[in-house]
This record gives structure tokens, C-alpha cells and sequence, in this order.
């Protein structure tokens, strides 16, 4: 197995000193960027940015909703990459990546609903309609939280890796059928609104704010991802060092009562 | 329809922001208590 992408090798000399935690250089520059980008999106977004000419000031959820969705499914997409990784080298690098992605992508996508249905008490005026976006995305929600909760019901590290990459790799197939829900069924939701087939309905500094927030979400998934990942791998070795410590205090026990018999 | 808008635009920022502060929190504390119970060795992340 191989984490060079997370950790150093564990075998090369460092005198650097080992931290205590699961951050690093790059993560903290990952996360300067998210602070920063949060800061301006939520400026921008709620101060800065004109209200839209059809929804005025209820367009403003637009800025926090779409990056949310946006990062849940890059999130779905890596851990779908990791699921079949793992089914075809069997790495626990890639089962660790794949688990990381699924608990980040869950709670973009559970925000996504959460924002989502904000958004539409003030643009519909209503909290809920059983249309082709919403329940499709709530059904990917309830997909990843099945995901996890086999996770957690499945004791063997094999076979709970197999079974959810099992699942990781064909709920994949859930991003385009929410994507392409607003086109395929009759729907409230409105379509695409920076890439879909029309032209852009919203421009200038509005634009700007929602690539920023995507950006931004985007970095502050990486980031949390990369710590998610590091947790995984911290778990693996304390159970190891759990064990090797009960190995060597039942060993130990052994030898004592050996000696006594002698 | 809400007539005043604000309140729920607000909330929309706030809650999104509090869940991925909040979830942050918890994975960077578990870090750092499973960090513990780690060897030194085997917990040089790269930088």
C-alpha cells in the first residue's frame, strides 16, 4: 500500500518534528484561499452583487446553493475514481480516498437540499414540491448516507471496502440523472443557470460571485477531503498500534508464566 | 411567499457556513486526538 500522495514514507529519516494534528503546508494554503473566498462570496453575495431583474434579492441563496452542489458532486466523482480503484488494485489508499469523498460530498449535497429548499420558500413559497430535482437529489442524499451507515455496520476492513465501493461506483451514475432531471421531466426547478445550452442568464459581478463561490467550495472541499483522508489513515495505524500493543502485553504475560513454571 | 426575503437569505449563508465550520472542527479534533495515539514516525504528513 501506498500513501506518498498524503504522507511521507514512513521508512525515510525526517528531523522534521511530527505534528500532532492532520495539517500541512498545503492545507493551510487550501485553507487561507477558502477563508478569503468565503469572506468575498458572502460580501459579494448578500452586499456588493445587484439584485436579478425576475427574482430580485432571492436570487442572493444562488451563491452558496449551486458551489454546494457543484463540490458534492466532484466529491461523488473522486470517490467513484477511488471505488473502482479499489476494486481493481484492492489499495487501501483509494478505499481511503473513496470514504473520504462520500462523508464530504454527503454534507455539500445535504446543504444543497438544506439551501435548496430555503430558496424555494422565498422564490415558490414553498419548502418542498416532489419534483424531478429535488426528490432526485434527496434520493442521491439518502444513496451516500446508505453509504456510510454500510460503512459502518460492515466490521471486515475487505469486505466493507468492496461493498461500498459496490455502491460508490453505481451511485455515480445518480449525478447525471439530477443533472439532467430538469430536462427530462416536467419541473419547477429551473435549468442550468451559467452551463447550461442558453446563454448565461446572469453576467458581470453577479458571474464573478458564483465563480468565486465555486472556487471557493471547491478548495474548502479539497481541504477537508485532505484531512478526512489523513483521519482514515490515522485510524488504520492506532487500530495497528493497538494490536501490536496487545500482541506484545499478551507475550509478555506468557513469558511471566513460563518463568513462574519454571 | 415571504414578503421580507432577507431572514431566509441570510440563514441560507449562515447555516451553510456553520455545517462546514462545525464539521471541520470535529475532523481536525479527531485528528488531533488519533494523532495521539499514533507513533511520531508514522505521522510525518507531507509539507
Amino acid at each position: 500500500m501506498r500513501d506518498s500522495l498524503a504522507v511521507e514514507s514512513s521508512d525515510t529519516p525526517s528531523a522534521a518534528p511530527s505534528p500532532e494534528h492532520t495539517g500541512s503546508t498545503g492545507t493551510r494554503v487550501l485553507g487561507i484561499i477558502t477563508i478569503v473566498g468565503m469572506v468575498f462570496v458572502t460580501l459579494s453575495g448578500l452586499l456588493w452583487t445587484a439584485p436579478d431583474v425576475e427574482l430580485g434579492e432571492r436570487i442572493r441563496p444562488i451563491y452558496v446553493h449551486v458551489p454546494t452542489v457543484l463540490t458534492a458532486y466532484l466529491m461523488f466523482a473522486i470517490s467513484a475514481v477511488g471505488s473502482a480503484m479499489w476494486l481493481w488494485k484492492r489499495s487501501a489508499f483509494w478505499d481511503k480516498v473513496a470514504v473520504s469523498a462520500v462523508e464530504v460530498g454527503t454534507l455539500f449535497i445535504g446543504l444543497t437540499l438544506v439551501t435548496g429548499s430555503i430558496w424555494g420558500y422565498i422564490a415558490w413559497g414553498s419548502w418542498w414540491e416532489w419534483d424531478a430535482r429535488l426528490t432526485s437529489t434527496l434520493v442521491m442524499f439518502l444513496v451516500y448516507v446508505g453509504y456510510l451507515a454500510l460503512r459502518a455496520s460492515t466490521p471486515d476492513p475487505a469486505q466493507r471496502a468492496t461493498r461500498t465501493a459496490a455502491v460508490g461506483l453505481g451511485a455515480v451514475f445518480l449525478i447525471p440523472v439530477v443533472h439532467k432531471s430538469v430536462e427530462w421531466w416536467n419541473s419547477i426547478h429551473q435549468t442550468a443557470t451559467t452551463f447550461g445550452q442558453t446563454d448565461a442568464k446572469i453576467d458581470g459581478l453577479q458571474l464573478f460571485t458564483l465563480f468565486a463561490g465555486m472556487a471557493t467550495f471547491i478548495c474548502c472541499g479539497a481541504w477537508l477531503l485532505i484531512h478526512r483522508f489523513r483521519l482514515e489513515y490515522l485510524a488504520e495505524r492506532a487500530e495497528g498500534v493497538e494490536l501490536s500493543d496487545a500482541i506484545s502485553q499478551r507475550q509478555a504475560e506468557t513469558v511471566s508464566a513460563g518463568r513462574k513454571d519454571a | 411567499m415571504a414578503a421580507n426575503p432577507w431572514p431566509y437569505i441570510v440563514a441560507s449563508f449562515v447555516i451553510t457556513f456553520a455545517a462546514i465550520i462545525v464539521y471541520a472542527w470535529s475532523v481536525l479534533q479527531r485528528g488531533r486526538r488519533l494523532s495521539r495515539q499514533v507513533p511520531a514516525e508514522k505521522r510525518r504528513w507531507m509539507s
